[in-house]
C-alpha cells in the first residue's frame, strides 16, 4: 500500500499577513471578504499563497494545496463571498474558539468562480508535485447556513451540491480533492431535527464528486461517522474516506473492523488543534494498529481537523514530520 | 446574594436603577498601541506584545497608567454606574493571565474570527501561581475612580480550555488547578477591596456540554470569598439553550449574555425556567460600528425586563469594546447609559412601552 503526506488545506496565515490584512481589511465583520477585494489585499494574498505552497514543498508533502488563506469565514467561505448569501452577525465555528459569519442563502446558489480562481494561483507553483483541491461538503456547508430562499432543506441540500459541483466543474487540473465534512460526523443527518436525511447527504456528495476526473476524498472529523451513516458513506460515489484517529481512534477502530474501508482512506494522524508535535513513533504507531485491520491500498497521513488553529510554527513542524512519515513509511512498506 | 444597590451613586437620577456597566476590554488609546509597536520593533527579543510590558520601563509604565486613568474616567465621562480600566494593562484575556502563571508557553499567535487573532499559549507544565494577576491594576483604578469598580478576570474554564494543553492531557484537571489560582487571585483583590468581580467564562460557550465543569471550578472560586463581594460570570457568542437552566446553579449573583449581536433571537431561552439571578444584558453590539440610538438600545433593554424585573436588570454591551474605534465605543456606552436612565424615569412613571415586564419572584 502506498502512504501519501497531505493536509486538509485551510492554513494559518503567516504572520507577516495576518499583520498586512488587518490594517488592509480591518477588524470588524463588514471588513471581511465579500468576493472582490482591492490591489493591494490581492497581492498579499498572492505573496502569503506563494509561501505556503514553498513550505509545503520544502516538507515533502505528496500533494500541494492552496491553502484557502482567502477563507476568512472557514468552511463557510464559498457561501461568505457568493452575490445570493447575505452575510450577519458572528457565530460559532462547530464548538471552538472561533467565528463566522451567519450566513443566510436568499437567492439560488449559480455558478461563482472564486474557487477556481484561487487554485489557478497553485498549479504555476507547486514544483511538479500533484495538486489537491479542498472544498467543503455539502451537508457542513447547509449546516453552518441558515436557508431563506429554498423552503426545504432537501431542496437546499441538492442545490448546494449543485453550486459545488459546478465550482468543482471550472477547477484547473488536480489529482485529488478533499472535501471537508465534519458535521457529518458532528451533527449527523437523522431526517429529524431537518428532513435531510443520510441518503439524501450520500446523493449529495455523489453529485459533487462526480463533477471531478480527480480522486474525491471525504474527509470528516472531530468525531467517528455514526454505523448508518458511515455505511451509507462507503457507497457514495467517492474514492474515499478520512477519518479523525486523534479524536476518535477507538470509534474507528470499531467501525472499520466491522465494515472495511474503501481503497483510498486519509488518516489524520497529527492532532490540528495541539501545539504538540508527534513523533514519528506516534504516527506510524497510529498508522500502524489502523493497517492490523483494514487494508486500503492507499493513505493518506493527514492533520485530523485544518490547521488554521495552529500557530504557523507548530503547523509547518506538522507539515514536517507528515512529510517525514510517509516518506519513511514508503521505505519500509 | 450581594446587595446590588451599593453600587448606584449617590446623584442617581431616578427611583428604578438598571445598573450600567461594560463587560471589560476597549479600545488602547493609538499612542499606546505605538508605544507597544515601537517596543516590539526595536527589539528583536521581545516577540508579543506583552513582552512589552514584562520587564516595563519607567516610561512605559507611565504610559500604561496614563492610559488607565484615561479609560477609567472616559467610562466615567460616559455616566457608567460600575468602571472598569478598559483593561489596557492587559493584551489579550487569556495571554495576560498566561503570562503571569508559571507552566505556560507562547508559539505564535492564532486566528479567532476574521482578522482577529491571539497569542494562543501552550500549557506545557502544571500551572502555579506566579507573578501578581490584576491587585495593582484593581487599586490604581479604584485609586483614579469616583465610584465603584469591577474586576473582569479571565475565568480557569477559558484559561485551560483556550490554550494548548501538551501537559495536562485532561483539561478539566487543568481547569481545576487553575480555579485554585483564580480563587488566591480573587482572595488578593479582595484584599485590596475589590467587592464586583466578573468570571469571563467565552469558552463555555463553545463547548456547553462542560457546564458542569464549569460549575465545580466557580465552586472552587468562590469557596470562602465574603458574601459582600458580588460575583459574576459573563459568557458570550453560543447556543445559551445548551447551558440553561444549568448555569442558574452557580454561586454567582449575576450571569452576563450577549444577545444584541443576533438580535435577541435567544431571549426566550432565559423565561423557561424562571430566571432567578441578576440578568446583565448586551443591548449594543460590540462587534458592528454603528452606534445604536438611544431609541434602540431603549427597545433591547426592555426585552431585558422581560426575563428580570428592572432591580436584577443589568446593562451593558454584548461583550468587551476592544475592537471598535474608540469614539464608536464611547458612543455606543453613552447611549446606553443615556436609555438605561430614560427607562428608568419611564418605568418610574408607570410609562415603560415593554411588551411584558418579568415580576420579582414570591420568595
Amino acid at each position: 500500500m502506498s502512504h501519501l503526506a497531505a493536509t486538509v488545506g485551510l492554513y494559518p496565515l503567516p504572520d507577516w499577513a495576518k499583520d498586512d490584512l488587518s490594517e488592509l481589511k480591518g477588524h470588524q465583520k463588514e471588513d471581511l471578504l465579500s468576493g472582490t477585494e482591492g490591489a493591494a489585499v490581492a497581492k498579499t494574498y498572492d505573496r502569503a499563497r506563494a509561501e505556503v505552497i514553498e513550505r509545503q514543498v520544502d516538507a515533502g508533502l505528496d500533494r500541494i494545496v492552496e491553502g484557502q488563506l482567502r477563507w476568512d469565514d472557514m468552511l463557510g467561505h464559498p457561501f461568505a463571498v457568493h452575490d445570493a448569501v447575505e452575510t450577519g452577525g458572528i457565530v460559532r465555528y462547530y464548538d471552538n474558539n472561533n467565528f463566522h459569519r451567519e450566513l443566510a442563502v436568499t437567492g439560488e446558489l449559480t455558478f461563482d468562480g472564486t474557487l477556481a480562481e484561487e487554485l489557478d494561483a497553485v498549479t504555476s507553483r507547486a514544483d511538479g508535485t500533484p495538486i489537491q483541491a479542498v472544498l467543503p461538503g455539502p451537508y457542513s456547508l447547509i449546516d453552518l447556513a441558515v436557508d431563506e430562499y429554498y423552503g426545504d432543506d432537501r431542496e437546499f441540500l441538492a442545490g448546494t451540491a449543485e453550486f459545488l459541483a459546478a465550482e468543482g466543474g471550472a477547477f484547473p487540473e488536480v489529482e485529488t480533492v478533499f472535501v471537508l465534512e465534519p458535521s457529518l460526523a458532528v451533527n449527523p443527518p437523522t431526517g429529524e431535527e431537518s428532513t435531510v436525511d443520510v441518503d439524501d447527504v450520500i446523493d449529495a456528495l455523489s453529485k459533487v464528486a462526480e463533477a471531478f476526473e480527480a480522486e474525491v476524498v471525504v474527509h470528516t472529523y472531530w468525531d467517528a461517522l455514526s454505523e448508518d451513516v458511515y455505511t451509507a458513506a462507503l457507497d457514495a460515489a467517492v474514492d474515499g474516506l478520512g477519518f479523525d484517529l486523534v479524536n476518535a481512534e477507538p470509534e474507528v477502530q470499531s467501525i472499520i473492523s466491522e465494515h472495511g474501508t474503501p481503497d483510498t482512506v486519509a488518516l489524520g494522524v497529527a492532532d490540528g488543534q495541539n501545539t504538540r508535535v508527534e513523533s514519528l513513533r506516534e504516527i506510524d504507531d497510529r498508522v500502524s494498529r489502523f493497517e492490523e485491520v483494514a487494508s486500503p491500498e492507499t493513505i493518506y497521513l493527514t492533520p485530523n481537523t485544518e490547521l488554521f488553529y495552529l500557530p504557523v510554527t507548530s503547523a509547518e513542524a506538522k507539515l514536517d514530520v507528515l512529510g517525514r512519515a510517509a516518506s519513511v513509511s514508503e521505505v519500509t512498506v | 446574594m450581594s446587595d446590588r444597590d451599593r453600587f448606584r451613586p449617590a446623584e442617581h437620577p431616578n427611583d428604578h436603577f438598571l445598573l450600567t456597566t461594560v463587560v471589560g476590554s476597549y479600545p488602547k488609546p493609538a499612542w499606546l498601541e505605538n508605544e507597544y509597536d515601537r517596543v516590539v520593533d526595536a527589539d528583536e527579543d521581545v516577540e508579543r506584545p506583552a513582552e512589552a510590558t514584562d520587564d516595563a520601563s519607567d516610561g512605559f509604565t507611565e504610559a500604561l497608567d496614563d492610559a488607565a486613568r484615561l479609560i477609567t474616567r472616559e467610562h466615567e465621562r460616559a455616566g457608567l454606574d460600575v468602571v472598569v480600566d478598559g483593561e489596557v494593562r492587559r493584551t489579550e484575556m487569556v495571554e495576560y493571565f498566561a503570562d503571569r502563571i508559571d507552566g505556560y508557553e507562547f508559539n505564535g499567535p492564532v486566528k479567532v474570527w476574521g482578522h482577529n487573532y491571539f497569542h494562543k499559549p501552550s500549557v506545557t507544565d502544571r500551572v502555579s501561581y506566579d507573578d501578581s494577576w490584576l491587585r495593582e491594576e484593581f487599586e490604581f483604578t479604584s485609586f483614579v475612580a469616583s465610584g465603584a469598580v469591577k474586576v473582569p478576570i479571565t475565568g480557569p474554564y477559558t484559561l485551560a480550555n483556550w490554550a494548548f494543553d501538551e501537559h495536562y492531557g485532561d483539561s478539566e484537571e487543568l481547569a481545576y488547578d487553575l480555579a485554585d489560582l483564580v480563587n488566591e487571585e480573587i482572595h488578593a483583590l479582595v484584599e485590596a477591596g475589590a467587592r464586583y468581580v466578573q468570571i469571563d467564562e467565552p469558552a463555555l460557550a463553545t463547548t456547553p456540554d462542560d457546564h458542569a465543569i464549569v460549575g465545580a471550578c466557580l465552586d472552587r472560586i468562590a469557596a470562602d470569598i465574603p458574601d459582600d463581594v458580588r460575583l459574576g460570570i459573563h459568557v458570550c457568542y453560543g447556543d445559551y439553550s445548551r447551558i440553561y437552566p444549568e448555569i442558574l446553579e452557580y454561586p454567582v449573583d449575576e450571569v452576563d449574555v450577549e444577545l444584541a449581536n443576533t438580535d435577541y433571537n435567544q431571549l426566550d431561552v432565559f423565561t423557561e425556567p424562571e430566571f432567578t439571578k441578576d440578568f446583565a444584558l448586551g443591548v449594543v453590539d460590540a462587534h458592528d460600528t454603528t452606534v445604536e440610538s438611544v431609541e434602540e438600545i431603549k427597545r433591547n433593554i426592555e426585552r431585558g425586563l422581560e426575563v428580570v424585573p428592572p432591580e436584577r436588570l443589568t446593562v451593558s454591551p454584548d461583550c468587551g469594546l476592544k475592537l471598535l474605534p474608540r469614539e464608536v465605543a464611547y458612543r455606543k456606552m453613552e447611549n446606553l447609559v443615556q436609555a438605561a436612565r430614560e427607562v428608568e424615569a419611564e418605568l418610574d412613571a408607570g410609562e415603560v412601552r415593554a411588551t411584558k415586564i418579568a415580576t420579582a419572584r414570591s420568595d
